[in-house]
């Protein structure tokens, strides 16, 4: 919403401040200002002059000399290219040291041009005469202006005046972020309004006196609504004798500081209202309406019409249509039709001040395409009320401006009278959510800025209809706090019961995922939840995998973000890829975030949300450093125990080097090397390895709760066991057996050498373990580990494995 | 006998003097108290004194023997401490070499805005919750006061998967959600991942997050609000950070502000990082609105209530003064090891 601030001082004539206290003050009530723009900020020294004398250059022949009187008996001599120019033309001087605020090309500078007198072809120049661009304008303000070359004021300009102000370009223009509560202040008069309750100034609206001849409007034309929800309100009035021609300057010019360009009287007219008054109007050329009736109705499904803008536009059964006895004739509250629309042989017309159903004209207008100044007005839901004030001032306007003679009366179709809302005033409940002390009188006193009326016999506030968002003690209590300043409200802290601050558990675990996997230099990422569908194929999943059923956006933003992921691989895989095309080396990432498995599709109840630990890494390390990683992470939560690690068949995944991640029966992630195929779908250039931890699985498991064990004060004794296994045994399983075998004097067992090759038989590789004993309370004979290592070695060669020391 | 004792004494004596190094040192020692050593040979050639002058000369070879091991001792004790100084003096390294790093990784901007935003509430006694991402219509919108149709919807550009069941535009669900377990009084902050089908730019992401907070119980007021949000502002933004209250609406709350701070760059002065205003937009709040607690279940004849909205890509783009939002995304390592 854009609006300037002579206009607004049109309703508030005693509003005398900066644009920036305006802004200020605006902001802090409610209305709240995004910026400004002074039409003179770069302006300075330039006056009204008028042409004395004109002689030709000796030296150029374009260029002309001119005497030009200023003002106070002054004339300066001024030489210029302009082609437009003749002796009596009263135009915009820029004095020497005077400022311009652009080029006649319109170009504008930041700061503006300063012109300094000088010599043209050897002939002094004192100052220099201004196009409307040079004034930093245009043509769409200044129709009037010539297309190229100097601007030239009316007959009765005063030489010697201000130009700029002469102009009206001693003007700033404001542009407002209106909230959608507030439909009033989508208009000149809503927001002088606001304006004259935040400065404490009186406000003015436009005194509407009554218009129109002696005829009544309902002799001319009938008016029905078939559907009354979506058209509480129709007013129509009629004006005969219509004079096309262009509107003044005034109204072009606010115009189109609101954005809107000038067309001519007729069409300005119901522009300007509907920026004065926040009130979309139409004008009908009356002698196109057939049978000179108005029907507001649906549209038939599939029905075709013609815009005024000549395109053809498909309706629905939902969109309001504004017809004749026998035709549409206009899109309700979006736009008009050609076949009715105002021409320069306009005889008789009709006015239209209608109301719509806001949100059917949002939707409407969403459905057919097309969104207009009225339909942006109409879709924040209008008050029926303001219809009659807008067309009355617009037939006042016809007549001040003489474009035709007004019919009087007008035809109202309106069955459902909006009434005022009345909210009881309880100033102790508006103290006692604002945490003030306001007085009455002083609350009732902010209600009267903006014309809430206090009814004192029944206690209540009567809001006005146009305001749509006060319905309750609450919102009174906004409208005391914006006038009584939300700066000077006390700040105080909660009282009451005290509560304990915390974290809860499962966060906890998270928090120490991110802090191991930042040890081991893994950097945290960030991926999208949504992701293509195609991902399913880049991972090699089959087509019955459980995985591809995902939860689908109905409106993605494209397919590419049309579902919510059921794993993270793919985002780690795009970021490494991402990292790898890029030439970062030995990257290692992690992501805390969540997958989304739907229980059934369509979804009837909401997806199952589980938080994903994903790590990935290229370069440096192997297998082995991820599964580090995992191992200190599970020694974290004090379950790596009783994990173990089991071969897996993940497609996405190295068929020989993944494995799926258990706490005792409990899967809780996988991890393995990325299949060669799918690292170099997604463009990384070397092994990759990744680990998927699921934290709903394993926060469960997991425990801070640890308990001290004494430091051993018996020795220890280690044994080496050196022996030749079948490829097929893990060294999971060897070490499943020792531990199962060792007894309770087993402390530990450490793999220190593997060997495969051509000093053993094939099939079979060569594995060496440290084995150590200890007890807590002796130290332990040569007997005790005797019989440890028999059962051990037992153990290991019923497995197949053949001891070898 | 004696004139060799007294010869090898002196010899031995002059020796250790002559000895420059520990080795030397030991050598000297070797030589003459060793098991084949001068001295220990003259010991063995007693036979050859006579039986009545033993005792006598057997004393003279042990004090002997005494003053070369004390000199010897007190010898190498000067040689250890100049060996000592030596190796120091030797092993002087440069110490500007570079360092050997773990190569510690990093926590993501985000993230770390997140944890500082989570300690300054828990610090004043909120707990933090979360709520679904994928969140019925029902808690984004209705119970928020945002009924079917209302503009705050499209405004909101929300990505539905169903009719009723909607990809959470904001972190307010968690309002009612909290607020419908009944459990009072309440003092939450729910952080957590939204999205707005907004197409991805510098300044836009689909996705991104909100810190949501909610204080529930009998005689909150504005006041408060304002108390609580200024405490939060000075412990993000520095102690001299100031706070401004703007008037501004949200459907489910009533009264409502948006909360600008003094800009941490110019401390208010106008910069080009503020546009030149001195303050900063960080957050919404307000009361929580009666209706809303009304379908909460919750009276609001008894109590009260605030709630205020955080985006925390705001915060963590203004104080690390990231420029571009894709970054976030990208998880350029380049990118993510500045923090």
């Amino acid at each position: 919403m854009n609006t300037t601030l002579s206009w607004l001082k049109a309703y508030v004539p005693d509003l005398d401040v900066t644009a920036q206290e305006f802004t200020d003050a605006m902001t802090l009530s409610g209305t709240k200002v995004e910026g400004y723009q002074a039409a003179d900020r770069d302006l300075s020294n330039i006056v009204i002059g008028q042409i004395n004398q004109i002689e030709r250059h000796p030296d150029a022949d374009k260029l002309i000399i001119c005497q030009v009187n200023i003002g106070g008996g002054k004339t300066v001599q001024i030489v210029t290219g302009a082609p437009n120019v003749k002796v009596g033309d009263k135009i915009p001087v820029v004095l020497d040291g005077g400022r311009v605020a652009g080029t006649h090309d319109g170009k504008m500078t930041e700061g503006g041009i300063e012109i300094k007198k000088g010599k043209l072809r050897g002939i002094e120049s004192n100052g220099m005469m201004c196009s409307i661009e040079e004034l930093g304008s245009s043509r769409d303000m200044y129709p009037e202006a010539p297309e190229y070359g100097i601007y030239i004021f009316p007959e009765d300009a005063e030489v010697g005046a201000d130009a700029i102000a002469a102009l009206g370009l001693d003007d700033v223009n404001f542009e407002f972020e209106i909230t959608s509560n507030r439909v009033d202040c989508f208009s000149a008069i809503g927001i002088a309004r606001e304006a004259a309750a935040t400065f404490r100034k009186e406000f003015h609206p436009p005194v509407v006196t009554p218009t129109g001849n002696s005829e009544q409007a309902s002799d001319y034309v009938k008016v029905t609504i078939e559907d009354e929800e979506l058209c509480p309100r129709y007013c129509a009035r009629i004006v005969k004798n219509v004079h096309i021609a262009p509107s003044p300057k005034w109204m072009q010019r606010r115009l189109a500081a609101a954005g809107i360009r000038p067309i001519n009287n007729i069409v300005d007219i119901t522009n300007y209202v509907m920026e004065e008054y926040g009130q979309p109007m139409h004008a009908y050329d009356y002698d196109q309406l057939v049978g000179h009736e108005i029907v507001v109705r649906r549209a038939a499904k599939g029905e075709k019409f013609v815009t005024l803008d000549g395109q053809e536009r498909t309706m629905d059964e939902n969109v309001v249509m504004i017809c004749d006895g026998e035709k549409a004739v206009g899109i309700g509250g979006i736009m008009g039709g050609e076949n009715s629309m105002i021409t320069d042989n306009v005889k008789t017309m009709l006015f239209e001040a209608a109301c719509f159903d806001g949100t059917n004209i949002r939707l409407s207008s969403k459905r057919i395409g097309l969104r207009t100044d009225a339909s942006a007005k109409f879709e924040k839901g209008l008050d029926p009320n303001n219809a009659q004030a807008a067309i009355d001032r617009a037939c006042q306007l016809v007549e001040e401006l003489g474009a035709g003679e007004v019919v009087g009366g007008m035809v109202d179709v309106y069955s459902r009278k909006k009434e005022p809302v009345r909210i009881p005033f309880e100033p102790e409940k508006i103290n006692a959510l604002l945490g003030t002390d306001i007085s009455e009188e002083e609350m009732l006193g902010y209600f009267k800025l903006v014309d809430l009326e206090y009814d004192t016999a029944a206690r209540e506030v009567i809001a006005p209809t146009f305001r749509h968002d006060l319905f309750r003690t609450a919102d009174l209590a906004e409208e005391v706090a914006r006038f009584y300043g939300y700066d000077n409200i006390p700040t105080t802290l909660p009282s009451g019961e005290a509560t304990a601050g915390k974290l809860p558990f499962h966060m906890r675990v998270r928090e120490v995922a991110e802090d191991i996997a930042e040890f081991c230099g893994f950097s945290q990422g960030m991926m999208y939840s949504f992701e293509s569908p195609k991902v399913f194929d880049k991972l090699r999943l089959p087509e019955d995998s459980p995985l591809r059923t995902a939860v689908k956006i109905s409106n993605p933003l494209g397919e590419d973000f049309s579902i919510m992921r059921t794993t993270s691989i793919n985002g780690m895989l795009t970021s490494l890829g991402f990292n790898y095309n890029h030439r970062n080396k030995n990257v290692r990432l992690y992501e805390l975030g969540n997958i989304y498995l739907p229980k059934a599709l369509p979804l009837t109840e909401l997806p199952e949300e589980r938080m994903q630990f994903t790590l990935g890494m290229y370069g440096d390390g192997d297998f082995y450093t991820m599964k580090g990683v995992v191992e200190e992470f599970l020694d974290k939560l004090g379950v790596s125990g009783h994990s173990t690690y089991t071969p897996d068949t993940k497609p996405y995944l190295h068929p020989g080097r993944q494995a799926q991640i258990s706490c005792g029966d409990v899967a809780v992630g996988y991890l393995g090397e990325v299949h060669p195929l799918v690292a170099d779908t997604y463009g990384i250039g070397e092994k990759a390895y990744v680990a998927v931890l699921d934290m709903d699985a394993l926060t469960p498991l997991a425990t801070f709760d640890r308990k001290y064990t004494g430091i051993a004060r018996y020795p220890a004794v280690s044994r080496d066991i050196s022996m030749v296994v079948p490829k097929t045994i893990l060294a999971g399983q060897i070490e499943a057996m020792i531990n199962q075998r060792g007894g309770k004097i087993l402390e530990d067992c450490q793999l220190f050498d593997v060997y495969e090759g051509v000093q053993i038989k094939p099939g079979f590789k060569s594995m060496a373990y440290s084995v150590v004993f200890r007890a807590k309370d002796r130290t332990l004979e040569e007997s005790d580990i005797t019989a440890a290592m028999k059962k051990i070695w037992n153990g290991l060669e019923s497995m197949g494995i053949e001891i070898r020391s | 006998m004696k004139d060799k004792l007294q010869a090898i004494k002196d010899e031995a004596l002059a020796q250790i003097e002559k000895a420059v190094d520990l080795d030397r040192l030991n050598d000297v020692r070797v030589s003459f108290l060793g098991k084949k050593g001068q001295l220990t040979s003259v010991l063995k050639s007693m036979k050859e004194v006579a039986p009545e002058e033993r005792p006598a000369f057997g004393q003279l070879v042990n004090e002997a023997r005494a003053q070369i091991e004390r000199v010897l001792e007190e010898t190498k004790g000067k040689l250890e401490q100049q060996a000592l100084e030596h190796r120091l003096k030797e092993e002087v390294i440069d110490v500007t070499l570079p360092a050997k790093k773990n190569n510690v990784g990093h926590r993501h901007p985000n993230t770390i805005a997140r944890e500082e935003v989570e300690r300054i509430f828990i610090g004043m006694g909120y707990e933090v919750v979360e709520g679904p991402e994928v969140e019925y219509d029902l808690y984004n919108f209705e119970k928020l006061n945002i009924p079917a149709n209302h503009p705050a919807k499209d405004e909101q550009d929300t990505f539905y998967v169903t009719k009723d069941i909607v990809l959470r535009t904001q972190t307010s669900p968690v309002q009612a959600r909290i607020m419908e377990q009944g459990k009072l009084p309440i003092r939450v902050i729910a952080p957590g991942r939204v999205f707005r089908s907004d197409e991805v730019d510098a300044t836009h992401s689909p996705s991104f997050h909100q810190i949501e907070g909610l204080v529930v119980d009998k005689n909150i007021t504005f006041a408060d609000l304002k108390g609580t949000l200024e405490q939060f502002a000075k412990e993000l933004f520095g102690e001299n950070t100031k706070t401004k209250f703007r008037p501004h609406h949200f459907p489910f709350t009533e009264p409502s502000a948006e909360m600008d701070v003094s800009c941490f760059k110019c401390g208010g002065k106008g910069c080009r990082f503020c546009k030149g205003e001195g303050w900063i937009e960080i957050l919404g709040c307000g009361m929580v609105h009666p209706h809303v607690f009304e379908m909460c279940g919750i009276d609001p004849e008894v109590y009260t209530g605030f709630a205020f909205g955080v985006g925390l890509e705001r915060i963590a783009l203004l104080k690390y003064e990231i420029d571009d939002m894709r970054l976030l995304y990208e998880n350029d390592a380049r990118f993510l090891k500045q923090f």
